[in-house]
């Protein structure tokens, strides 16, 4: 069974643990604005909002690739950047319609949320229980990935 | 490593930035934030030079482990000489712009010197800018953070502002930090004002990193916010009634100033206190506490969202006012509310919000419009002097409209800016002031927590809980009981808890985490991160030399032992009701003793001894 | 069932492998007129720049992929169809029978017919062989001439800079990329070009290329001749349709199709630069010559070329440069809408634009933002009702991913005490 990130975003206190471990996964230091999972803050409505890339079976980001710079990793259903091969042209970046495939300016290569290889650390750092890792069917992810893919397609 | 050894220093006057390694052999001394800040400070400025002078320096500070994701290590300071009191002035901040800091590459910005005309000072990574900020004079904290936001087209650009206030000569005025962080208490600023510096703008993406040993690191912060969530305080207590979870509780062991102190219980306190946020209210049929929020890295998430009712006297026909923002803190509420006699929670937040809109220290606010009250209750404050304004304990009107005019620099507002000491004096009470050293003390009645006395006299910002927190011990138990009403043992607990908050306030963590967290917990964070080798009792050590420098700051600036003293009112007035009736605060009891213990004179001076053990010379 | 795909680029790679899996069992013939495996002409800017290497441009890298796909890869040129008879005629393969042809046969650089633009030298950067004779000729500190400041053209632009070329450019509009940025945005990339060295020349038309003692140069329109070593036209492309004169298959500036990529001939398609899509924004017909436009078409075309009977919503027109580090894009009908939000910071090359038709997002372009672009695409394609939140946008364009996550979860007062 494939398990997905499932954010329960009333939960979430705006703390950015997820940013930090997220981003010290994938950049080796405490980044938040490299981090592949955003907070966003509602601040007039006293809400905060995690968001990620729900890894759509109609992967935008993935399919426009020039160079298959992006593959879908069947253990974990992730869509994965291959570090080596992307060339920096981010019309992935343009392509997803849920804007979770960000340039990184340093490295010169996009990243995106891998789902850390299966045992994601946005989850395990979060101290509210926001962030939850579920079998996929669970979160309606089913769902929602067919949801992702019909608004492009009808 | 945790330190980026980088310091941006800001010359207003010629309006150059350069950037300057970090002096590693002080921040082996001093760790970083408070206790490093205050060595640059105290090397660098006279201490008896005006503090709204060019002379002044203004110094924003991150911590070693500020930016990391140690649990609550989002903290900067900003240290000074304080407009209000003349002393050394250190306040602390959370939010996210001491994070952003870091991700920029700065341990810290030194301000000297001022501008010509109104500046910001805008930081990207390793770029920064003066810049004009004329059109950003004359408003306030929101609207530049918003103005600032569409200049630079980035949501995520991280603001530190003054508002109002503090252009009009607020002597209290605050730094606010996205929109409801306050660098908050001694006027930090009204010196930011009179360096005419509006805004610091900063964007960071570099990170931070350079561990001496990550996996540690990780190991050693995961084990402590285990603590943290573990703790009924940290991780139930804040959480849920945030600070505001001890108005109830301060209240019942009479310890609450009420009225300006003439009282030690508030009969409203329920009506305005934690657990009264978070019922819904008759009116809406919501609640005043929108949500909990965390500051940047903070696993506890004391901080309170709050909205207004609606159709409230004070927002009704103000919609900018109807979305949610910072709420009650247990001291705003506390100075909003218990001080001045007020119980309309929802006028306490509205006149909260001000605070935060415009930047001003709720505490010295609330605390001056108290003791204009106690004025204009016997008659040596009129309405002729207050501009029609009527001062009546009690009456939510008067708070809010007192705030309006303060926030905006207006009228009677001008006056109240300036403290209650000097409001006082003014009309011929000096008593009425609740300051000591001319800093309004918080929430906690000296004669209910004797501890709180020897705290407030001895406080190196003038009167403050955020310098030796002993509630924790005398009213939670924490790290033990102790017998509140007693004085026996205080003068101990007191220096332990000054050097120890100390020390966590120059490492970049929040002194809430020290509910959960001894210094032996936090240590091996810190040792993990950072070059050097940090145990518990090196932090210790490091907290009393930090303390020892504030002292010989202020010495030099002119105070003196008989500066160690709290309101006559504290030392003489009995508490009225409550555990405490009866009592007064006997100072005289702990001073002395407390001399002893921290190694000075019958004077209050470091003696040479004390000054070689410290390593702060001969 | 055999399907022919005509062109190796990305609409019929794409096209190739959604048959597979939609029909494991048709016969694919994937026919490419370039001796290389199917590569991405995308890639080739950062083959220039010394990046990657041939290999790094190929649309697929695992080793033998069309051959496990069962896509039998051909390289040749069509010369002619007859839709009547279902037969693609190919210059060395003879006649092919079809039961679905897919035309994606891309579009070809637009050289102009001037005196000496067929000089030794003077090449467009389209095919992996144009691109290693620039390489062979753009060594650092050699003096370049790069024609045409459009789309194409402004990527090559950070290429020839990264070899340390000498770089001046020509453009015959009033601005740089004008089908992509407006006047606002275009300013600040040419600033931005000029603060990097690069000299830009608009308003200013090549009349002829010079050769003389082995030496180039562009001349202008307006008398001045820019001297080079190698001069490079991007002046815009056209639709490969030449081979369809004659087939009854319609043809405007591409292949006509309906929303079912179909064209005008049965059982035959078109798919990716050749085709003159639907395009989302007008409901029109229009060729996009884009690569996710091209992939879209490319999968859509397939799945109707299986039976299934997908229509196709269209395409939203929209494109990403990064020029020497400033990253512009710009998306759907960015030069108009009933409504809009314009913020510039030319001290810090941030400009975004946002187009609106009442509260739904129709256009926008952007330089300097780098964080969740793509939702700028979600919000045009999705044409979700911002409600408040666009009154938000109005006041602060930056707040595009909390307009569409308050407006897409309905945000409004929220209390979880």
């Amino acid at each position: 069974m494939l398990k997905s990130l499932h954010i329960e975003a009333e939960k979430c206190t705006g703390c950015l643990q997820c940013e930090l471990a997220c981003s010290y996964r994938g950049e080796g230091v405490f980044n938040p604005a490299k981090s592949r999972i955003r907070v966003f803050t509602f601040h007039d409505e006293g809400r905060f909002a995690p968001y990620t890339c729900t890894q759509c079976a109609e992967a935008w980001c993935l399919h426009v690739c020039p160079v298959e710079a992006i593959i879908d990793n069947p253990a974990t259903g992730a869509k994965e950047v291959v570090a080596g091969r992307c060339v920096g042209c981010k019309v992935c970046t343009i392509a997803c319609p849920f804007g979770t495939i960000n340039y990184n300016q340093d490295r010169k290569i996009v990243h995106k949320c891998d789902m850390c290889g299966g045992d994601p650390e946005c989850v395990k750092s979060c101290p509210t229980g926001a962030i939850l890792f579920l079998d996929a069917d669970q979160t309606g992810l089913s769902r929602m990935r067919k949801y992702a893919g019909q608004q492009i397609h009808s | 490593m945790a330190w980026t050894e980088k310091i941006l220093r800001v010359n207003l006057t010629q309006g150059t930035v350069t950037p300057e390694p970090l002096n590693m052999d002080w921040a082996m001394q001093y760790l970083g934030q408070r206790g490093l800040a205050s060595k640059y400070l105290a090397a660098e400025i006279d201490p008896k030079c005006d503090p709204l002078s060019a002379d002044n320096k203004l110094i924003m500070t991150t911590g070693p482990l500020t930016g990391t994701s140690a649990s609550t290590a989002g903290r900067y300071s900003v240290v000074t000489k304080g407009p209000l009191t003349g002393a050394i002035a250190c306040s602390n901040s959370g939010g996210f712009l001491g994070a952003e800091l870091k991700n920029a590459g700065w341990d810290m910005i030194i301000f000297e010197g001022r501008a010509k005309s109104p500046v910001y000072l805008y930081v990207e990574n390793e770029t920064a800018e003066i810049r004009p900020a004329d059109a950003l004079w004359g408003r306030t904290v929101w609207e530049t953070d918003a103005m600032l936001h569409r200049k630079h087209q980035d949501p995520l650009l991280r603001i530190a502002t003054i508002g109002r206030a503090a252009e009009k000569g607020c002597l209290y005025a605050a730094i606010v930090n996205d929109l409801h962080r306050a660098a908050g208490r001694s006027g930090v600023g009204a010196v930011m004002a009179s360096k005419n510096l509006k805004a610091v703008a900063v964007r960071g993406t570099r990170g931070v990193g350079n561990l001496k040993d990550p996996a540690r690191f990780l190991q050693s912060t995961a084990a402590a916010k285990k603590l943290l969530a573990e703790s009924g305080v940290t991780g139930k207590g804040l959480p849920t009634f945030g600070t505001q979870v001890l108005m109830n509780v301060i209240n019942e062991v009479g310890a609450l100033p009420t009225r300006n102190g003439s009282a030690v219980q508030f009969d409203g306190a329920r009506d305005i206190s934690g657990e009264a946020m978070r019922e819904p209210r008759k009116t809406d049929h919501r609640p005043n506490l929108t949500t909990n929020a965390g500051c940047f890295a903070c696993t506890i998430a004391c901080g309170r969202i709050s909205t207004v009712d609606r159709g409230h006297f004070t927002i009704s026909n103000k919609p900018e006012y109807w979305g949610a923002s910072g709420g009650l803190e247990y001291e705003a509420a506390w100075a909003l509310g218990t001080d001045t006699g007020v119980s309309d929670l929802d006028a306490l937040t509205y006149a909260n919000f001000l605070c935060n809109e415009d930047g001003m220290d709720p505490i010295s606010f609330g605390a001056t419009v108290a003791a204009a009250m106690e004025l204009y209750q016997i008659g040596a404050l009129t309405k002729t002097d207050t501009g029609g304004l009527e001062l009546n304990f009690g009456s939510a009107e008067a708070l809010v409209r007192a705030a309006e005019l303060t926030a905006k620099g207006e009228g009677f507002g001008l006056e109240l800016g300036l403290g209650s000491k000097r409001l006082c004096a003014k009309y011929g009470h000096p008593e009425f002031s609740m300051t000591v050293k001319g800093q309004e003390f918080p929430a906690y009645d000296p004669r209910g927590i004797q501890g709180m006395g020897l705290t407030y006299a001895t406080s190196n910002r003038g009167a403050c809980h955020l310098r030796s927190y002993t509630v924790s011990s005398e009213i939670l138990g924490l790290p033990v009981k102790t017998d509140p009403l007693a004085t026996e043992g205080k003068a101990e607990l007191v220096k332990t808890f000054q050097d120890v908050t100390a020390a966590v306030d120059s490492i970049g963590l929040c002194v809430f985490s020290t509910f959960a967290w001894s210094l032996a917990d936090i240590a091996p964070q810190l040792d993990a991160a950072c070059k050097g080798e940090w145990n518990a009792a090196r932090l210790l050590e490091a907290g009393e030399r930090i303390w020892n420098l504030e002292r010989e700051f202020n010495n030099a600036a002119g105070f003196t032992k008989k500066d160690d003293t709290l309101p006559e009112r504290m030392l003489k007035e009995p508490a009225g009701t409550g555990p405490a009736k009866g009592k007064v605060n006997n100072l005289a009891a702990m001073l002395p003793e407390y001399y002893k213990l921290r190694g000075w004179t019958e004077e209050g001076v470091p003696t040479a001894a004390t000054r070689r053990r410290l390593g702060l010379g001969a | 069932m055999r399907h022919v795909i005509l062109g190796a680029g990305p609409a019929g790679v794409s096209a190739a492998e959604i048959i597979r899996v939609t029909e494991p069992d048709a016969e694919i013939k994937l026919i490419g007129a370039e001796p290389e495996p199917p590569y991405s002409r995308m890639a080739l800017p950062y083959l220039l720049s010394g990046r990657i290497d041939a290999a790094g441009t190929h649309l697929r890298k695992t080793p033998g992929h069309y051959a496990a796909n069962r896509i039998e890869v051909i390289h040749d040129r069509a010369t002619r169809v007859d839709p009547a008879n279902h037969t693609l005629m190919l210059a060395a393969n003879g006649n092919i029978r079809f039961d679905k042809l897919l035309i994606a046969t891309g579009a070809s650089p637009i050289i102009p017919a001037l005196p000496g633009s067929d000089s030794e030298g003077v090449y467009p950067c389209w095919t992996l062989a144009d691109a290693r004779n620039i390489i062979a000729r753009a060594k650092a500190g050699a003096k370049a001439v790069l024609i045409g400041a459009g789309f194409i053209g402004c990527i090559l632009l950070e290429a020839l800079v990264t070899r340390g070329v000498r770089l001046q450019v020509v453009e015959m509009a009033d601005r740089m990329i004008p089908r992509m940025l407006d006047r606002t945005a275009a300013g600040l990339l040419r600033q931005w070009c000029e603060s990097h060295g690069v000299a830009i020349h608009t308003s200013a038309k090549l009349s002829a290329i010079d050769q003389t003692a082995g030496r180039l140069a562009a001349q202008l329109e307006n008398g001045r001749a820019l001297k080079a070593d190698l001069i490079i036209i991007a002046a815009g492309v056209r639709a490969n349709t030449q081979f369809l004169q004659g087939s009854g298959i319609d043809i405007d500036t591409g292949a006509l199709v309906n929303a079912h990529l179909h064209t005008s001939a049965e059982d035959i398609y078109a798919a990716g630069d050749v085709c003159q899509g639907r395009d989302f924004s007008t409901g029109q017909y229009d060729v996009h010559a884009i690569q996710p436009t091209a992939v879209e078409h490319g999968r859509l075309a397939a799945l109707n070329m299986c039976g299934r009977n997908i229509a196709h919503q269209g395409s939203i027109n929209m494109n990403v440069l990064d020029t020497l580090g400033l990253v512009s894009a710009s998306f759907g009908q960015w030069d108009g809408g009933s409504d809009s939000a314009e913020f510039s910071d030319p001290a810090g090359y941030r400009y975004l634009n946002l187009q609106f038709q009442e509260d739904v997002l129709t256009g926008a372009q952007a330089v300097g933002l780098i964080e969740h672009v793509g939702i700028l695409r979600g919000l045009i394609q999705s044409r979700l009702r911002l409600g408040k939140w666009q009154a938000r946008l109005l006041h602060d364009p930056t707040r595009l991913m909390e307009a569409y996550i308050g407006a897409s979860r309905n945000i409004s007062f929220f209390s979880r005490v």
